[in-house]
């Protein structure tokens, strides 16, 4: 989806409303870390009301503490209710598109009219001309060209049929031409949509593999921190030294990972919701997350590295025929000839040959399986171009050696020779290319850097494979491969402990999409291809799937970054909180406060409104996650462990000097 | 410092960098080689089937119940001593909660003592409970260790290997040998080794002087090398008969480290990547000399709290200068600081010198050393307690590479994480929880000889010590109290199995991981980065958990003698 969100204010309003209702415990329990913020922010206020209600001394301090532990848990909801929001809008532009349609329901004596919401999987409707799909579904009979700008943004139609892996519908994009039945793939509320639009919704959210793996961490360092701060008072009974209950919450509040708890849910829904706005729709959190360890990708040659099509690139004439001869004979010979293969002769010889009119009475000949030729009957007598063997047989006599050269080097280069021949006589060669689709190169590099493994697999015969594989910048290939021989390729580099990925949109594929780690099925394929692939893209660009492990890859970058940071912290915490509990028993320990912080009051507010302010601070990081560049994993990590590792050391020693600076400033204390 | 420092330091530790490797290698080639005959000979005696693959809980199960064997046998020695052999000066058994904490204290390899060896004890209890168990907790921490190892040697199994096996290959081909050499070595130097009780001996005034002989010398040894610690004489390593020469003074501390420095390097032959095993040495020794640094440093220190008197605290080579106070003055300050850096980070617990009477900053590297127990830590434990730091820093940092995190092709998944955290819970809960409870209730302050931050200090380091296994003490905390002694033996039980379990239960799980090949997108673990993130991660992971005490203990001791205060 290309659509710019656009800011809208109302989503900010929307999402502190939203914010305010997951204070409820019920909600909040799911999140460990926030839910221990609750009960401790729970405590200080009814301390901060009693003192208050009985003049003990502390009411205005344990107010103040009180606020800002409320407003930690706030920002941390906002955080999500936002991520959440943008993800819903996400996904609700998109449900608009397929405003209320009717659609006509094919019965048993005919069809009905019922509104495109009604219709469950399996039933049958007829679509036409200038007509709305209403609902995801497969092309059972007929084929149609269709405009699926609505989903993908790409304004020239597609052509959808059935029997074939085109034979996909979506909802809500538009027949222009054709007549088409449909069967309906899913039930209401079960569309790809629908799975998307739970996924980013708190309600029905799976935490991924690794999501939970790090709340475990988050949770056994909250536990430390408790035990740390649960045997304070006892020490400083010991030295004594009083200490406050208000102070002790506001020290373990410090301490428990808070920045990354209260940002975690929102950097997963923004995970998925950049996945989104790529246009590739998540089955689940998981499939974006895996995408990021992806080893090896398998791309399909033909439509994926290649342009569908065979290509003529140049005209190679025999020995003594001038070039202009052979293409003129070329393309009289492909006039008629519709296939792209040559179409795109034509137009290679019609960059050389000065005439452009054609003789008339021209015949053309078209391809039959028994010659394997084509060609065209003038007055000029008769021109053929087939493949080597083909032709040989027309002309009745093997060629001079110097076609059999010229043939040769085509086909060591990777090309598909074809002998063009007048009245059995060989002109010359057609050298025919698999074009590759620009850009690829850079990305195959970039994915290398990566260290994820490219393979292509084609049906093409070594030779030409290896070549384009040199060509195209693949790791390596798969030649001859059979649709059975992809599934055994996935399975011995899963044995080798690699996780793959592929794309697929053929029922042939539905296996291996199946069997692979990351499966990018194309919307446009069929249903059992898209059943069995773990995402799908509107736009159908196998090529996608490198935009998807990038996806993945920042996914995971921004969790550990945020988790780092926040941890790294947690030093300057120390320095702020632990001299103001201890320095008025012990002046020696003043030395400790090193940031100079005015007094033990301001001291313990600077921090706990420094570890509010951080989430917040932190939401555009979050939601837009950490940037990736594939440098190699290790120059990486050493510029992630500065920025987050050390400047988590750093940033708040500065932002606690200056928060205690502008309350003393405020004659706050 | 004084050249003569320099020098000290810089042949102890160049022996013990050029030997670890070497020892890596051999206790590669025990855990990598056939069953020697003799070994086929034990099993078939003992009737064990050492062939026999375990899976992690057969292991663990194999481990405690021995463990539980052994330690109730020690027990009931120590307890029963008045009516065993070899007791002629006919001492009384030990009162059941000493018996009890000192049981504990050596099957766990920890040798914290709660009784005074030469006044307690028979030749019987110091052989067949003392001696034993030392045998016993050293090589189960070996075995242990070595199974953990498999969870990254061995992929798509459940078996861990053999207990017995891994249990005698060690004993019979390393521990055992190199016990026995270096005890003739202490005999050589003047300890005595002998079935005999006591020697009278006339003093140089005339009077009788009763010492107190045993078999000293086969104790000392295995006290150095398996990182035991707990001395014939409650004096330890101070004690001439324990550390006659300077020579053995050197002696023991290379003993001390020789198994457990190798650990990397048997690690990285273990897994077939030696260079891994060069960055664990790396992480490791780098703490060790930080740590070493500082207590040279802080001893070596004038103290500020006598400088207006007429004492010349000046270092010179005709004296060591600093704080001489409870030091092994045959020795001087740098073998001390040597030797306790060691005892301390190579959880041995052996002393040279009173932990007491060393400067609060030299507390504070103890402490840490202690916290952390794993730099290298005791026999196998130790090292197996990095691994566990490893995965946590590799989990944390390695998810900003962009893929889950992998330790050596194993996926680092919930699990692990899970299993990891477990293990991590144990030492803040107990060293936090018992010192906590110690320093305010009774049972607890009335042991407490001394005031302020430095009685607090004690408690911390009594169950620091307690926890990691380690045995040292400060003195001024009086532990032979009913609620000392079996405090104390309960963590340490504790400090020993509970974070063990969880991490052999995680090897388990590595074990049945596939693993993965190394990918240009792999954050790799064999690298300076590495070494700096697992040093960071553990200095910032030991100072979050133990700031609050560290300040009011060692910290406020230390500003207060710099700002002359004394409690």
């Amino acid at each position: 989806m290309k659509k710019k969100v656009m800011p809208d204010y109302g989503i900010y309003m929307e999402a502190i409303i939203q914010s305010l209702s997951m204070l409820n415990p019920a909600k909040l329990y799911r999140n460990p870390v926030m839910f221990i913020v609750e009960i401790g922010s729970v405590l200080t206020t009814s301390m901060a009301i009693y003192a208050g209600v009985t003049h003990s001394g502390e009411a205005g301090f344990g107010t103040m503490i009180s606020i800002w532990l409320w407003l930690t848990i706030g920002f941390a909801n906002f955080a999500e209710a936002l991520a959440e929001l943008r993800g819903k809008a996400q996904a609700s532009s998109l449900r608009s598109t397929r405003a209320e349609t009717t659609a006509r329901l094919v019965t048993p004596v005919g069809f009905s009219h019922v509104p495109g919401s009604e219709l469950k999987k399996q039933d049958q409707f007829l679509v036409e001309a200038g007509e709305i799909i209403p609902t995801d579904g497969e092309i059972l009979e007929g084929v149609a060209s269709i405009d699926e700008s609505a989903i993908t943004g790409e304004s020239a139609p597609v052509i959808r049929e059935s029997g074939g892996d085109r034979s996909g519908v979506t909802g809500g994009t538009r027949v222009l031409a054709g007549k088409i039945r449909v069967s309906v793939s899913n039930n209401p509320g079960e569309t790809f949509l629908d799975r998307m639009i739970s996924l980013v919704e708190g309600a029905s959210r799976q935490k991924s593999p690794n999501e939970i793996a790090l709340t475990i961490l988050l949770v056994g360092l909250t536990l430390i921190f408790l035990f740390v701060v649960a045997a304070i008072p006892a020490f400083s009974s010991y030295s004594g030294i009083k200490s406050s209950p208000t102070i002790l919450i506001a020290l373990l509040v410090c301490l428990i990972p808070t920045t990354i708890a209260g940002l975690l849910p929102a950097i997963g829904i923004a995970g998925i919701d950049r996945a989104f706005r790529a246009n590739v729709i998540a089955k689940s959190g998981k499939a974006v997350e895996v995408a990021g360890d992806i080893d090896i990708l398998l791309l399909d040659k033909t439509g994926t590295i290649t342009f569908g099509n065979r290509q003529a690139v140049q005209f190679i004439p025999a020995k003594g025929v001038p070039e202009k001869e052979l293409a003129h004979a070329s393309w009289l010979s492909s006039l008629s000839d519709e296939t792209p293969e040559g179409k795109s002769i034509v137009a290679l010889a019609e960059s050389l040959i000065e005439s452009k009119t054609p003789p008339d009475r021209l015949v053309p000949i078209p391809f039959t399986p028994e010659t394997r030729m084509s060609g065209v009957d003038s007055a000029d007598g008769e021109i053929r171009k087939g493949a080597e063997d083909a032709v040989s047989t027309y002309t009745g006599a093997p060629f001079s050696a110097d076609i059999q050269e010229i043939i040769s080097n085509i086909a060591k280069s990777g090309g598909t020779p074809l002998v063009v021949a007048k009245n059995k006589k060989p002109l010359g060669v057609v050298h025919l290319k698999d074009i590759i689709k620009p850009g690829l190169k850079e990305r195959f590099a970039r994915l290398r850097k990566m260290g994820v493994t490219t393979v292509m697999v084609t049906g093409d015969n070594p030779l030409t494979a290896k070549a384009i594989a040199e060509e195209a910048g693949l790791d390596d290939f798969f030649a001859q491969a059979k649709p059975e021989d992809k599934m055994a390729l996935i399975r011995k580099e899963q044995e080798k402990g690699r996780l793959v990925a592929m794309t697929g949109d053929g029922t042939n594929d539905a296996p291996s999409l199946a069997q692979a780690d990351v499966a990018l099925a194309m919307n446009s394929g069929t249903q059992a291809a898209k059943e069995a692939g773990n995402m799908v893209d509107l736009d159908s660009d196998p090529t996608k799937i490198i935009e998807v492990v990038e996806i993945g890859k920042q996914l995971l970058i921004t969790r550990g970054a945020l988790t780092t940071f926040s941890i790294a912290n947690d030093v300057a915490k120390y320095f702020a909180i632990l001299p103001a509990m201890f320095v008025v028993a012990y002046p020696q320990l003043k030395v400790l406060n090193v940031m100079g912080l005015a007094t033990p009051e301001s001291a313990v507010t600077s921090a706990i409104i420094f570890n509010a302010l951080i989430i917040p601070a932190l939401i555009p990081l979050a939601l837009k996650g950490v940037s990736y560049k594939p440098v190699g994993a290790s120059s990486l990590l050493r510029r992630n462990l500065l920025i987050y590792g050390l400047g988590g050391i750093i940033v708040p020693f500065i932002g606690i000097k200056l928060i205690d600076m502008a309350l003393v400033l405020l004659h706050f204390t | 410092m004084i050249a003569n420092d320099w020098i000290q330091i810089f042949i102890s530790l160049a022996f013990v960098v050029l030997m670890a490797p070497l020892v890596g290698r051999y206790l590669a080639w025990i855990y990598q080689s056939q069953s020697l005959s003799l070994e086929k000979g034990l099993y078939r005696l003992l009737k064990i089937d050492a062939d026999k693959e375990m899976t992690w809980k057969e292991y663990g199960v194999a481990i405690v119940v021995s463990n539980g064997f052994f330690f109730v046998a020690g027990f009931l020695v120590l307890w029963a001593q008045a009516i065993l052999p070899l007791n002629p000066r006919h001492l009384s058994p030990l009162s059941a909660e000493v018996a009890f904490n000192t049981a504990a204290s050596f099957v766990t390899n920890t040798n914290w003592q709660a009784y005074a060896g030469e006044a307690q004890l028979s030749n019987f209890s110091q052989m067949l409970a003392i001696t034993f168990l030392m045998f016993v907790g050293a090589n189960t921490g070996m075995a242990s260790l070595v199974a953990i190892f498999r969870g990254f040697t061995r992929s798509g199994t459940t078996m861990m290997g053999n207990y017995w096996s891994d249990f005698f290959r060690f004993f019979v081909r390393a521990f055992l040998p190199a016990c026995f050499l270096m005890a003739l070595v202490h005999v050589w130097q003047g300890s005595p080794q002998t079935f005999k009780t006591t020697v009278t001996a006339k003093t140089m005034e005339g009077s009788q002087q009763t010492l107190i002989v045993g078999p000293v010398a086969s104790l000392e040894s295995l006290k150095q090398l398996g990182t035991n610690g707990g001395g014939f004489y409650n004096a330890n390593g101070a004690h001439p008969y324990e550390n006659p020469t300077p020579l053995t003074n050197t002696l023991e501390f290379l003993e001390m480290g020789i198994f457990t420095f190798a650990l990397p390097f048997f690690f990285g032959r273990m897994i077939g990547r030696p260079r891994q095993g060069q960055v664990f040495f790396a992480v490791i020794f780098s703490l060790y000399l930080a740590g070493l640094g500082v207590i040279e440093y802080s001893e070596k220190m004038p103290n500020p709290l006598i400088a207006h008197q007429a004492i010349s605290q000046q270092i010179t080579p005709l004296q060591d200068g600093g704080n001489t106070e409870g030091k092994e003055t045959r020795f001087g300050i740098t073998q001390t600081s040597l030797f306790s850096n060691t005892t301390i980070a190579a959880t041995t617990g052996a002393v040279d010198g009173a932990m007491d009477s060393m400067n609060p900053l030299s507390v504070l590297v103890y402490l840490v050393h202690m916290f952390l127990n794993e730099e290298p830590g005791g026999k196998g434990v130790g090292f197996a307690g990095l691994i566990k730091e490893a995965i946590l820093a590799i989990f944390l940092a390695g998810l900003m590479v962009g893929r889950t995190p992998e330790f050596l092709g194993k996926k680092i998944e919930s699990k692990e994480v899970k299993l990891a955290v477990l293990s991590l819970l144990i030492t803040p809960l107990l060293v936090l929880g018992l010192t906590a409870l110690s320093v305010v209730i009774p049972a607890g302050k009335s042991s407490m000889d001394n005031p302020g931050p430095h009685g607090f200090m004690e408690v911390l380091y009594a169950f620091a010590s307690g926890n990691a296994n380690n045995g040292s003490a400060m003195a001024g905390l009086n532990v032979s109290t009913p609620y000392y002694a079996i405090l104390i033996g309960v963590e340490m039980l504790f400090g020993r199995f509970l974070p063990l379990l969880p991490l052999l239960a995680m090897a388990g799980s590595l074990a049945r991981k596939k693993t993965h090949p190394e990918t240009a997108g792999t954050f790799k673990t064999d690298t300076t980065l590495f070494v700096v993130l697992l040093f960071g991660f553990m200095v910032l992971f030991a100072a979050l958990t133990f700031f609050p005490p560290l300040i009011l203990g060692p910290l406020l001791e230390h500003l207060s003698i710099l700002h002359g205060i004394s409690f």
